[in-house]
């Protein structure tokens, strides 16, 4: 194929069989961007036309074009970027995703040949290169629907691969490039209301990015867009879309998990209600929720591959920076947090263990009161809720709290005043709130047991700042209901809020912001990134099963017990065993408190409800129970 | 290498309050902030910085931050590459149309095929693209040949040169060095002047000036020069 060069015919038109050589191509191109700079402006608005030409190509446009492209790459040092403007817009305006990989492969040869020749393009092929990591949106339904089918993968990875590739080859000859491509990504990210799949996918290149070669110096600041861009669409899911009211029988008796398909101790009570459905009630239809999904999951996946290419501690450490200053600082984020809970996971030992040490840092010497027991709060929810850390680790952190707790309350010498000490009474209902927890876990150790009763847990309870009053009262609830249970801690039995979820004096700690009732670390409640987070994570009814099935027989048999994931040493079994009496009556209390069947209900003071608050949810007064 | 040089400045660094316990570190990323870019004020582009506090004293700017003013003394190494110094840089890449470099590791320069001389041919030897003088076979230009250049002008934002292998004792810095009766012999036949050789550092410039194209619309009064020149010369 060829084209014909006759001076007085536009090259369009005529595809004769004369062949031209490439030098006489680049000479052609090259006097016709010198007489566009002159004015004469023919050959130069031929060049700009084959450029513009995008739609269904047949091969001779593609082999035209391609040999255009090529014939610019070596003329870069005579385009002047004010006398061959629209030429430059021309080339800069097309999307790869147009084209096949012979025009692609010749496209990125000319931008890389532009980005080295001069400092002035260098900004505007990054940015070109940017806004192809998503397709063109004047076709973007085309490619929405093409992407659901392999080609449309294909389609994709071609075009990623070449882009990426092209940032590093464009690296090479501009070293300081990574520095105004980090500056460009960040701007150009999609805001929170483009469709799901083009976030999706500018997030997938921004990962990618994080894990490429430039990564050590763009990487930090693409986790932090990140983390940006989830707590925007935290906040936007609003908690209406958590919590419906229409449940009259109060949706915290049972935890999602509780419905089909997670334990054995699942009271299968005639509700037809299943896990799927309820997801589906909550963000069926929600586009925030869903994005926030896709996100997640990418997120999750990302750093399962940087735990396995070693690379996770790094990224953890800009993680916990990004989380010190949105997450923690967000009012109430529901999911974005749950980053942090996963890459724990995949290292407790580093990660897990930098993470519970900042938190504490941060309440025991931290600046802002809110900051403080919001760090605490997630403290006590990270600590209850990992499966995967350690008994003696959660001890360990304990004794720190209580040893601050301590220390805080033998300087007051006032009364109760839930807003003057509210970091102090944030800081007991967290110590309650792990031990509800993790108490049978810490005593079936023999040396975490001693640990425990060494600390100064009842001085604090029994101080008059009175803690026990103004916490949450299901907190305390449970709590003294377990400590008078394992014989831990002699408090007082009797209680005056029973069966409340909040009190007035727990209102006035937790403040207009309810950090009372913040549990960060909640059942996880979105669909597709749940299967991430589920296999590390402690439900109630696992903890709660392991103690109330003592009960039920006698010689304590550890089956049941290892079922929930608990193991008990034998002497508690035994001193269950002789307590007969207490045993009975407790027992009895427990069917009245405790109700194993959710439909069962009675009247009076007990409201049905003494779970363990296990969803987050905002105010409401306790007649809405 | 010639652009590089040490100057001492007498600076004032301001501190958000809330570091004033870590004055040391703040005033170390404060500095480092200006890495890698060309500051007007010192003229050129500060690649490293050696501060030293002289006193404990700050003064506290009024406003509704208080920021503390910190006096320090640093040493700085600037980077200012001025048209017709000679820099010394990595070829990274080579095409028909253009030589690319690195140097120093961060400033990209590209040497464009009408200002490479005459004497390199471009040709692709076992399958790598290499440019090689016509006169001496053993003076080599490829990828990873550390390349002595002129500098043609210098993009402050991104930090790119513009480069020129037009005067003859630019090219591969190895082989200049290691052959330099061969290169500046050559030098003093094709000019016809006497006195030439204490000129030595004038006269690259000249011939350069004579060969080259003069593109930018800004260099209307050095085509006058230039003008004038070639008729003194002949």
């Amino acid at each position: 194929m060829g084209i014909e060069l006759a001076p007085q015919q536009t090259v369009l038109h005529d595809m004769d069989e004369l062949s031209f050589t490439d030098s006489e191509l680049d000479y052609h191109v090259r006097n016709a961007l010198k007489a566009a700079v002159q004015g004469d402006c023919d050959s130069y608005n031929q060049l700009v036309a084959v450029i513009h030409h995008k739609e269904r190509l047949v091969p001779e446009e593609v082999a035209l074009l391609m040999t255009c492209l090529k014939a610019l790459t070596g003329a870069v040092s005579c385009m002047h970027i004010v006398h061959h403007r629209s030429l430059l817009a021309a080339i800069f305006g097309m999307s790869l995703w147009n084209y096949g990989t012979d025009v692609m492969d010749a496209l990125v040869e000319l931008l890389i040949s532009l980005a080295a020749s001069s400092g002035q393009y260098v900004d505007l092929c990054l940015e070109m290169l940017v806004t192809n990591f998503m397709p063109p949106s004047s076709s973007s339904t085309y490619f929405i629907e093409l992407l659901k089918q392999p080609r449309g993968i294909d389609k994709k990875h071609q075009v990623l691969d070449r882009v990426h590739s092209t940032f590093q080859d464009i690296a090479n000859l501009v070293p300081l490039s990574p520095l105004r491509l980090e500056k460009i990504v960040r701007d150009r990210m999609p805001n929170i209301y483009t469709k799901e799949p083009f976030i999706v996918m500018y997030v997938e290149n921004m990962l990618t990015l994080e894990s490429g070669a430039a990564g050590k110096l763009v990487g930090g600041s693409m986790l932090v867009a990140i983390m940006d861009r989830l707590i925007d669409l935290d906040v936007e899911i609003a908690w209406d879309d958590i919590l419906q009211d229409d449940f009259s029988k109060g949706i915290f008796d049972m935890e999602l998990e509780d419905l089909e398909g997670f334990s054995d101790h699942v009271q299968q009570d005639g509700d037809e209600l299943t896990r799927e459905s309820l997801m589906q009630r909550f963000f069926g239809g929600n586009l925030v929720a869903e994005k926030l999904d896709s996100l997640l999951v990418l997120t999750f996946e990302h750093l399962e591959s940087c735990s396995g290419s070693g690379r996770l501690i790094q990224v953890f450490e800009t993680l916990l920076q990004s989380f010190q200053k949105t997450v923690l600082t967000a009012y109430k984020s529901k999911f974005a947090q749950f980053v942090m809970f996963y890459a724990c996971s995949l290292d407790p030992e580093n990660c897990g263990k930098m993470f519970v040490s900042t938190l504490v840092n941060i309440f025991v010497s931290g600046v802002s009161p809110a900051w403080r027991m919001s760090a605490v709060a997630y403290l006590a929810s990270y600590l209850s809720r990992a499966k995967f850390v350690a008994p003696s680790f959660v001890a360990a952190t304990l004794e720190s709290l209580v040893n601050w707790c301590f220390d805080y309350c033998n300087k007051q010498d006032g009364d109760i005043n839930p807003r003057a000490h509210k970091i102090f009474y944030s800081g007991c209902q967290a110590i309650m709130y792990v031990l509800c927890f993790r108490m049978r876990s810490i005593i079936s150790v023999p040396r975490l047991r001693s640990q425990l009763l060494l600390m100064r847990i009842e001085d604090i309870l029994r101080h008059p700042l009175k803690p026990l009053e103004v916490c949450l009262p299901s907190i305390v609830e449970e709590f003294l209901r377990l400590a008078k249970r394992n014989r831990i801690f002699s408090v007082p039995d009797t209680f005056v809020d029973y069966g409340m979820l909040e009190s007035e004096l727990s209102r006035a700690f937790g403040g207009i912001e309810r950090l009372d009732t913040f549990f960060p670390f909640d059942p996880y409640l979105l669909r597709k990134s749940d299967r991430f987070i589920r296999p590390n994570f402690v439900y109630w009814s696992m903890v709660r099963n392991s103690y109330y099935e003592d009960d039920e027989d006698e010689s304590a048999s550890d089956e049941d017990i290892a079922e929930a994931g608990i193991s008990i040493a034998d002497d508690i079994s035994v001193d269950e065993g002789d307590a007969h009496l207490d045993e009975f009556d407790y027992a009895l209390d427990k069917m009245s408190i405790t109700p194993r069947d959710s439909s069962t209900k009675f009247g009076g003071r007990i409201q049905g409800f003494v779970q363990m608050p296990s969803k987050i949810r905002p105010s409401t007064s306790p007649e809405s129970l | 290498m010639e652009g590089l040089k040490e100057s001492e400045a007498n600076l004032v660094v301001y501190l958000h309050p809330s570091m004033a316990k870590c004055v040391n570190d703040a005033i170390l990323r404060e500095l480092s902030s200006l890495l890698f870019t060309y500051s007007e004020t010192f003229d050129g582009v500060v690649l490293a910085y050696d501060p030293n506090v002289r006193s404990n004293l700050a003064k506290i700017l009024p406003g509704i931050h208080p920021y503390l003013g910190v006096r320090l003394k640093a040493k700085l190494l600037l980077f200012s590459p001025k048209p017709n110094m000679l820099l010394e840089g990595e070829v990274v890449k080579i095409s028909r149309q253009s030589i690319h470099a690195v140097i120093l590791g961060f400033s990209s320069a590209v040497i464009a095929d009408e200002d490479i001389r005459d004497e390199f041919k471009y040709k692709v030897k076992h399958g790598k693209e290499v440019f090689v003088s016509r006169h001496h076979k053993k003076h080599k230009i490829k990828v990873g040949t550390m390349i002595r250049f002129l500098v043609k002008s210098f993009d402050e934002e991104i930090l790119h040169i513009s480069g020129s292998l037009v005067a003859v004792h630019t090219g591969c810095a190895r082989w200049l060095d290691a052959n330099l009766e061969e290169w500046s012999q050559a030098d003093s036949t094709t000019r016809k002047r006497k006195g030439r050789d204490e000129k030595e550092q004038k006269t690259p410039d000249d011939k350069m000036m004579a060969n080259r194209e003069m593109p930018s619309l800004k260099k209307d009064d050095r085509i006058k020069k230039l003008k004038k020149k070639r008729k003194e010369h002949t």
